[in-house]
């Protein structure tokens, strides 16, 4: 019970970078991006081929992961950019086309990891700490490291002119700034998180699959969700960047104890997208029926008085 | 300071939406020049302004300014020459970001971005002392959200934003016309301050002739995509409202004597 719960805690800091890369794009950008799900795969994928065929450092492994993460979102990027695809449809373009990339990466659908060192392992090794434990330890470390890091670079100039991209691209030109370029490096950074964190977690779960980022986008977003509802109870309710990251990281650990306690439940784990999508649906739709029913309410009164 | 040569634009060319909403404008503005553009819905004032900017490509002719020729510029890279301020109060800043941060974004236009951190201490200084200037109020509110602003301060803020960093050429487009009449003249008399003090070249729209005769030095009006009027110095201060109903008129009235010829 414990050991599902450390599981999940571990799974969770380890998706929640991917959950930073999704932020970047859906609340900073207002894209929804479903290069995501082919993305997160690339990252395992490359980092598991890298590791068992070439016998590549695992360090290093998780370098690639996010570099070729880079570059998926970068062909998003130019399919948005240059050529005027809707940001949805360019997203998914590339997700198709990653999925048939994948299986020539790794020559079948799966590989193994089980006999490779991977960095959880390292440490667990030289400490003695559980692999649970260790994955928290260096996920945690990680996840801390990236949110410094985007706290940094959302403050310069060149991050500020990203979110200002998501805020109001009129502005955003009128002030001289390319917004084609902006999008195009929101979705590189973006990107480049959730292939790392699929390498990350290729290496946790020793296997890489080239179905494992299926549904990622849902989990991202169910994530980010999760850490505005529970950032919302909080005095500071995520007025400052920083803590609108960590949320973020937060939410996906939420989210994969939820599921946990769902699985021990009994429920089949199938049937944990479902709820995903329902939480998404529901964390989506709730604030415009509210509104809605606001307005009516206005109007109604308006009309007895 | 700035020159238009035959400046041509066409909407949806070869449809029934076809359009003609500049049909060849000639202007050239002085450094210093303070010009009221006026005329009717539709009259292409927009559309003269949103050319200079770059938000489109105009057909043809030629846009100089400052002896630079930017008709074949992309809007962003004319932005280094150009402050704007738009009609709508929201387009001009950005509402999850804070007063500061919008400054500073803007205080950058055209210059190069790097990753240098985005506002430093000894500016926030300084826009705490502009902002003053604008007697808002907002000069202790620096780190609150833009989207928390009245639309009034948002587009006095705009207006500082866009002369932040000297610009060749202001561009106003009805900047005030979303504001109520006590808030719009509170902008306007900002608009008059701020120009007046840098010396600013300006073109600025407005639907209020009173405005157009009171403030600048000269006045232009549009009717179908051309300049129909052009009066400057003391002759424009000597106008009155009647004279440009006046002027209204007989452009109105060619064109229904046009339309007429058309359909006998
Ligand atoms: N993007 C566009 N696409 C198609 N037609 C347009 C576009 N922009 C303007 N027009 C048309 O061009 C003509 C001139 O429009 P413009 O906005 O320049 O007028 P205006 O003088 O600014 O009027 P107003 O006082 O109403 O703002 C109008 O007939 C308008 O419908
Ligand atoms: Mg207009």
């Amino acid at each position: 019970m414990l050991l599902a719960f450390q599981g999940a805690v571990a799974q969770g800091v380890l998706w929640g970078i991917m959950v930073l890369g999704v932020y970047i794009t859906f609340r900073l950008l207002d894209i929804a991006d479903l290069t995501v799900d082919g993305s997160f795969a690339l990252g395992g994928c490359t980092c598991a081929v890298l590791i068992v065929e070439h016998g590549v450092n695992p360090w290093l492994g998780l370098l690639a992961g996010l570099c070729v993460g880079v570059l998926a979102g970068g062909v998003t990027g130019l399919l948005h950019t240059v050529f005027d695809i809707p940001a949805i449809l360019a997203g998914i373009l590339t997700q198709i086309g990653l999925w048939s990339i994948n299986l020539r990466i790794m020559g079948k659908a799966n590989i193994p990891l089980l006999k490779n060192p991977n960095i959880f392992s390292d440490l667990g090794k030289a400490s003695g700490l559980t692999q649970n434990i260790a994955t928290i330890v260096i996920g945690s470390l990680v996840a801390a490291a990236l949110v410094a890091l985007l706290y940094w670079f959302f403050g310069t100039e060149i991050g500020s002119a990203l979110r200002a991209t998501g805020n109001n691209e009129d502005m955003v030109r009128a002030l001289g700034v390319d917004i084609r370029m902006t999008k195009l490096l929101a979705l590189m950074v973006s990107n480049g998180l959730v292939g790392l964190s699929g390498a990350l977690v290729c290496q946790s779960q020793k296997y890489a699959d080239v179905g494992m980022g299926t549904g990622a986008i849902i989990v991202g977003l169910a994530a980010i969700v999760i850490g505005e509802v529970l950032g919302r109870t909080l005095p500071g309710k995520l007025r400052s960047f920083s803590s609108r990251l960590i949320a973020a990281v937060v939410g996906s650990i939420v989210y994969f104890l939820i599921r946990a306690i769902v699985l021990q439940l009994g429920l089949d784990p199938n049937d944990m997208k479902l709820l995903s999508a329902i939480i998404v649906a529901l964390a989506l739709s709730v604030p415009v029926v509210w509104s809605r029913y606001q307005l009516k309410r206005a109007y109604s009164k308006g009309g007895v008085a | 300071m700035l020159t238009l040569t035959g400046v041509r634009k066409t909407f949806n060319p070869g449809t029934v939406n076809e359009k003609v909403a500049l049909a060849g404008i000639d202007l050239h503005l002085e450094r210093g020049d303070f010009v009221t553009v006026i005329g009717g819905n539709g009259a292409g004032k927009s559309t003269m302004l949103n050319s200079i900017a770059g938000v489109f490509p105009i057909d043809s002719g030629t846009i100089l300014l400052g002896g630079n020729d930017i008709s074949r510029l992309p809007e962003h890279a004319r932005a280094r020459y150009l402050g704007r301020v738009f009609q709508d109060p929201m387009r001009g800043t950005a509402a999850d970001m804070q007063i500061d941060e919008n400054l500073a974004f803007a205080a950058r236009r055209g210059k190069s971005r790097t990753l240098r951190w985005g506002i430093s201490k000894a500016e926030r200084e300084e826009y705490t002392e502009e902002l003053a200037k604008l007697g808002l109020g907002l000069e202790t509110r620096l780190s609150d959200k833009v989207g928390l602003l009245s639309g009034g301060q948002r587009q006095a803020l705009t207006l500082l934003m866009a002369t932040l960093q000297r610009p060749d050429l202001l561009l106003l487009d009805e900047h005030t016309a979303a504001l109520d009449p006590k808030t719009a003249a509170k902008v306007l008399e900002l608009t008059e301050q701020i120009v007046g003090e840098e010396n600013l070249t300006t073109l600025m729209v407005t639907h209020n002739m009173h405005d157009a005769i009171r403030l600048g030095n000269r006045l232009i009006m549009m009717s179908d995509g051309k300049i129909i009027y052009d009066v400057r110095g003391e002759e424009k201060s000597r106008l009155h409202r009647a004279d440009l109903m006046a002027k209204f008129e007989e452009a109105a009235g060619e064109e229904l004597a046009n339309d007429r010829m058309l359909l006998g």
